[in-house]
């Protein structure tokens, strides 16, 4: 049985219809990508799955549960947590207390503590800024900051919403090497992007979205080798 | 010299329970970013629940309470306050959660008038004007170079600042309050953290209203003569703490807390050295001083945004 198993997911915004019946599969253990053109419906999935947004028809299954009639701050506790669009630091909080509403949901203080190192450790960066104001940190830096928070959850999934939107090239390789770390270390990943070349790069899976239905799927590496993807996606030319 | 004292004591007992009044709106505020101009009310009704529960003990003849008596009067008055507070958001404004600001802010102005006229039914409160019994002993502590140092004084000054102590360590010192702050600055965000934001909002609204009841038994207790529910001094009141949020920077706890104090002094000391007929006037006067020079308030946040 797979980890996450949507199913016909849909979403409506008013009259709009965004997401058109999604089927995905996220396997333990694996990075699964999901590409895609703007507005191709990529947060609106990773929204409807969080329970940031309600969907209005199809369903998602969580280890066997299904998250129907759920809400966001119901969905962390079963183990899922997910960095929002835009990062979604509290930029008037301190990195050290950012961190630890990361760990709201938890009460082993051994456990966030020890889980508090190693989320230091993948970012060291973060270490030297721990009394620092959240909205003071460069774009990559929030980056990190997000996913550390995202991993106090001790998340069996971790949802990543475009993690290299606007950021330097070196960082944007820095953020996918500690991608490649978490999941290594056991998490499994969901994440969105637009930069197809890297997604597919680390991804074990991918799927490509257009206007909210699921134009292809497969293994990331057939994918990127496939020539539809590479023309609309990776910028090839004949 | 006495009178300076005098002054200064008097600043610090009303500016104390302008500061409690201004936290409430200052809280609310900060996590739902709308004035609710209904808070005044819950203030006028602490007073006014204060007397209720007073004339319930049998107090009101000759004489006065023991402090136990005050104290279950006082705590009686928060309870009924924090639930009517909690009723306020759950009724009136959780169903406009989604809805423009303005809406919720005109909602906020109709809870107010629905609270101030339903006050005056003769089954409820009345359109009377009462005398609340003298629930703390009417004793003078010290006397020194003329200035006469109250019990009631005292009172006001330790609860008051009790409370904003305790809320410093709610808000900034606990589980709660960082919750709380969270919530302030992205709800959505703070739901992903498996914060319970509506729960989270409910509380706000229940310690705000609290912190108001307390004011409230406060200033009955020092100004025994309360007027009707819907008369204009309890709105005056109610705006002028509302001012002190916006002095010292609404949205900022410290700020209400530093806001409600000098507005206290303010006008204590104009009515004191100036003329007393124009007291209001020296309170809305540093209001548009503030406007002017540093519109975001003594204590605002100062914006430092980054992309």
């Amino acid at each position: 049985m797979s980890l996450l198993q949507v199913s016909g997911l849909q979403v409506h915004y008013g009259a709009i219809h965004a997401l058109k019946g999604i089927d995905l599969e996220v396997e333990a253990g694996q990075i699964v990508t999901l590409i895609g053109a703007n507005g191709a419906g990529k947060s609106t999935t990773l929204r409807a799955i969080s329970g940031m947004i309600p969907c209005s028809g199809g369903s998602v299954v969580f280890e066997g549960r299904n998250l129907k009639g759920l809400n966001a701050h119901e969905i962390v506790r079963l183990g899922m947590s997910h960095v929002p669009e835009g990062r979604g630091v509290f930029p008037h909080l301190t990195v050290e207390e950012n961190l630890a509403l990361g760990a709201y949901i938890r009460s082993d203080k051994g456990g966030v503590k020890q889980d508090r190192e190693r989320a230091l450790d993948l970012f060291p960066r973060l270490r030297e800024r721990l009394p620092q104001v959240a909205g003071t940190l460069s774009g990559g830096e929030q980056q990190m900051l997000a996913i550390a928070r995202a991993l106090m959850v001790r998340p069996r999934l971790l949802l990543l919403d475009e993690p290299s939107l606007g950021l330097a090239p070196q960082v944007v390789q820095t953020i996918f090497q500690i991608i490649r770390d978490i999941n290594r270390d056991g998490a499994t990943v969901l994440l969105i992007e637009q930069n197809a070349h890297m997604a597919l790069h680390v991804a074990h899976r991918a799927y490509v979205l257009e206007t909210g239905r699921i134009a292809m799927s497969g293994p990331a590496a057939s994918l990127a080798a496939s020539d539809a993807v590479r023309k609309t996606y990776l910028g090839a030319h004949e | 010299m006495t009178k300076l004292l005098q002054t200064l004591l008097d600043s610090i007992a009303v500016g104390s329970l302008y500061a409690l009044i201004a936290l409430g709106y200052t809280m609310v505020y900060g996590i739902l970013q709308f004035i609710n101009f209904a808070h005044s009310d819950v203030f006028m009704l602490g007073a006014w629940f204060s007397f209720v529960l007073a004339r319930a003990m049998g107090l009101g003849g000759a004489g006065s309470g023991s402090i136990v008596q005050s104290l279950v009067i006082l705590l009686g008055a928060m309870l009924l306050c924090g639930v009517l507070g909690f009723l306020i958001e759950r009724l009136a404004y959780r169903p406009l959660r989604k809805a423009p600001k303005l809406n919720v802010l005109i909602t906020a102005i109709g809870v107010s008038l629905l609270l101030e006229n339903t006050g005056q039914l003769p089954q409820l409160l009345g359109k009377q004007p009462a005398r609340m019994p003298s629930v703390i002993p009417d004793l003078v502590l010290v006397e020194a170079a003329g200035v006469q140092i109250r019990l009631v004084d005292v009172l006001v000054i330790v609860i008051a600042l009790g409370l904003m102590l305790f809320l410093q360590w709610l808000v900034f010192g606990s589980r709660l309050g960082g919750a709380m702050r969270a919530v302030s600055q992205n709800q959505a965000v703070a739901a992903l953290m498996g914060i319970p934001v509506d729960r989270i909002i409910s509380f706000t609204f229940v310690t705000g209203s609290m912190l108001a009841a307390a004011a409230g038994f406060l200033y009955a207790a020092k100004y025994p003569g309360l007027n009707q529910p819907a008369h204009s001094t309890w709105v005056l009141l109610g705006l002028k703490c509302f001012v002190a949020a916006v002095v010292g920077g609404i949205g900022s706890i410290h700020g209400a807390m530093a806001g409600g104090l000098l507005i206290g002094f303010v006008e204590m000391f104009g009515a004191a050295y100036l003329t007393p007929h124009l007291r209001d006037v020296y309170v809305f006067t540093l209001l548009i001083a503030v406007l002017l020079f540093r519109p975001s308030g003594l204590l605002g946040l100062a914006r430092v945004e980054k992309v």
